[in-house]
């Protein structure tokens, strides 16, 4: 049989349909995968039990004829959604053994739809991080290796972004068709790009955040994880919907987002930001930018020069808001209702030994951070200010949306680094997010495609940023671009081997 | 602005999180490193400037003030560390 986990979610939903192979051998083939690529530490649980029985399932519900998109495709669902029964964790120790009565939305919905849990993902603790090295479970490693000058492979591990690198690197790893991730200041976009994925942070509302463990409320939303711009809009379609249970959540109806990838986008109007031309940005992804917007041209689209004037001030307002909201969601965390529980002599010091143990260091400092900001005599000079700077930056993106239909950018900095390089230094991690949280505070869509890659061929992503509730714009200019840069590169395979 | 080791030991106990002696010292410079790069926010002017409460343009949701779900005091339970005769437990707190 061919390697149906090389297959993309919508190939193998064709095939699903025509019986070229089932749910269960999709299913099974990609178990054996998660199990040959156990040292890039993806998965915290895997749930073949489950998977085999829900797959099962959708192979029935195929023969019946009453198949969904998702129906019997095998996906991957991050630590942070609560799964009932199944470990939920947010990859932090103070949830330890938090196993959830209730199932989340988002999941709820996949499942609705026949989609079949292999297991839940790695990720930085509570969504902290850009490498995937706050993880309680250990670093997740990428399935992507520089190479070197002579042509071989290096030999050192790489970090596949965060915070949804187990997320990323089930998918790039073959070993989920498509995973759900989470994103608050780019934890979908960055990791999509730093392993050659697709990645689609939606507008804020468009997912329930019913049932996910809260970083920060006003910008946590859910989003697919995918290998094309195709199968991202097939899984949104079932990921998307009004929630009574989340009053954030938008009562709009969820287009048919597969309808909106005509292929057509002449005429349209793509906005360039001056701003996120930074310095010291490397040329290669100066270069690559380049080359988007000639790919944009040559489609038929407008590319029109446009201002982001606060965009250098998203990334310090974002350092104020994420961690004020941080500081009070993770109150909750108190040894009492759930999770981690460390003794005290009295009840106050129960509550410190068991925030001190079950938050990593990252963890801690943000919810210092956010205490700091929040705290008598300091909430207007930091917390206020920064909610009027995220006014600004939503409306410097309003006033650029009355010139152009899309903006295109860099989805990062830079290509994936080693694991460990920037561990010692939180500012140089904060600024991987500079081209993804300005779309985060202003609550806007946008996607990571892959488009290229760097000079010792690690992946690099550009992203398209829409107006809000406008996904399907997105993702029609967002598959324009995947055509263009026809990104075939796939990891050469260097784990599995026994030693 | 910046914190010294007074403050970082009294946010930590807002926070309610342990820190040892040696330990502040560290993260002293940690959060004025992040403190100061943050300090970059008061050169903007935001004077008649609205502070963001809600990124997208919604009118909050109304329902009836009525109970509507419920019951579910064994699940809540299910997850405590410590939890007796249908309660969660604490270490004493009254003397």
């Amino acid at each position: 049989m061919t390697e149906l986990t090389k297959l993309t979610l919508s190939d193998a939903r064709d095939g699903l349909s025509k019986g070229d192979f089932t749910s269960r051998e999709l299913t099974e083939q990609h178990l054996t995968a998660m199990e040959q690529g156990r040292e890039l530490n993806s998965y915290i649980v895997e749930t073949a039990d489950i998977a085999l029985e829900m797959a099962d399932e959708a192979d029935k519900r195929i023969k019946a004829g009453s198949a969904t998109g998702m129906t019997g495709i095998p996906i991957a669902i991050k630590d942070l959604f609560c799964t009932k029964n199944v470990h939920s964790c947010s990859a932090s120790h103070i949830l330890n053994g938090f196993k959830p009565r209730y199932e989340s939305t988002v999941t709820s919905n996949l499942w609705q739809d026949g989609a079949v849990m292999l297991g839940k993902t790695n990720m930085d603790e509570f969504a902290m991080g850009s490498s995937n090295e706050t993880s309680y479970y250990g670093s997740v490693k990428s399935p992507w290796r520089a190479v070197k000058a002579d042509g071989s492979l290096e030999t050192k591990d790489y970090v596949p972004g965060g915070s949804s690198g187990g997320s990323v690197t089930a998918v790039a790893g073959d070993m989920a068709l498509a995973a759900t991730g989470t994103d608050t200041g780019g934890s979908i976009r960055q990791p999509a790009a730093f392993t050659g994925l697709v990645g689609l942070k939606p507008t804020y509302g468009r997912c329930s955040r019913w049932g996910m463990i809260s970083f920060a409320s006003s910008l946590d939303q859910a989003g697919p994880i995918t290998k094309t711009v195709r199968d991202a809009a097939i899984m949104m379609e079932s990921m998307a919907s009004h929630d009574a249970k989340d009053s954030t959540s938008v009562k709009r109806i969820v287009p048919n987002y597969e309808h909106a990838l005509t292929g057509d986008i002449r005429g349209m109007k793509i906005g360039i930001p001056k701003e996120y031309r930074m310095d010291g940005m490397p040329e290669e992804i100066e270069k690559l930018w380049q080359q988007g917007i000639e790919w944009m041209k040559a489609a038929g689209a407008e590319i029109i020069d446009i201002s982001l004037p606060h965009t250098k001030y998203a990334l310090p307002t974002y350092y104020i808001v994420a961690p004020a909201e941080a500081s009070s969601n993770l109150a909750r965390y108190d040894g009492v209702k759930y999770g981690l529980r460390v003794e005290g002599n009295s009840l106050d010091d129960m509550y410190k030994n068991t925030r001190r143990e079950g938050f990593g260091a990252e963890v801690r400092r943000r919810i210092l951070i956010g205490t700091y900001v929040l705290s008598a005599g300091y909430y207007d000079a930091y917390y206020l200010k920064a909610q009027k700077v995220r006014t600004l930056i939503a409306q410097d993106f309003a006033k650029a949306y009355e010139k152009v239909d899309v903006i295109l950018t860099p989805t990062a900095p830079s290509a994936a680094f080693a694991l460990g390089e920037k561990m010692n230094d939180p500012i140089a991690m904060y600024l991987n997010d500079v081209f993804t949280v300005p779309a985060s505070l202003a609550g806007l869509p946008a996607i990571s495609v892959p488009a290229g890659l760097s000079r010792e061929k690690m992946p690099l992503g550009l992203q398209l940023i829409g107006q809000a509730f406008d996904e399907e714009t997105v993702l029609r200019v967002g598959q324009v671009m995947e055509h263009a840069a026809h990104f075939t590169a796939k990891p050469k395979i260097w784990w599995g081997a026994k030693s | 602005m910046s914190v010294d080791n007074r403050t970082v030991a009294k946010i930590a106990n807002l926070a309610r999180i342990a820190v040892k002696e040696d330990e502040i010292e560290p993260l002293v410079g940690e959060l004025n490193n992040i403190l100061s790069w943050i300090e970059q926010l008061s050169e903007v002017n935001t004077d008649g400037v609205a502070p963001m409460t809600s990124v997208v343009e919604v009118d909050l949701p109304w329902r009836a003030d009525k109970v509507t779900d419920g019951g579910y005091r064994d699940d809540i339970l299910a997850n405590a560390p410590h939890a007796e005769h249908g309660f969660f437990t604490v270490p004493k707190v009254i003397e």
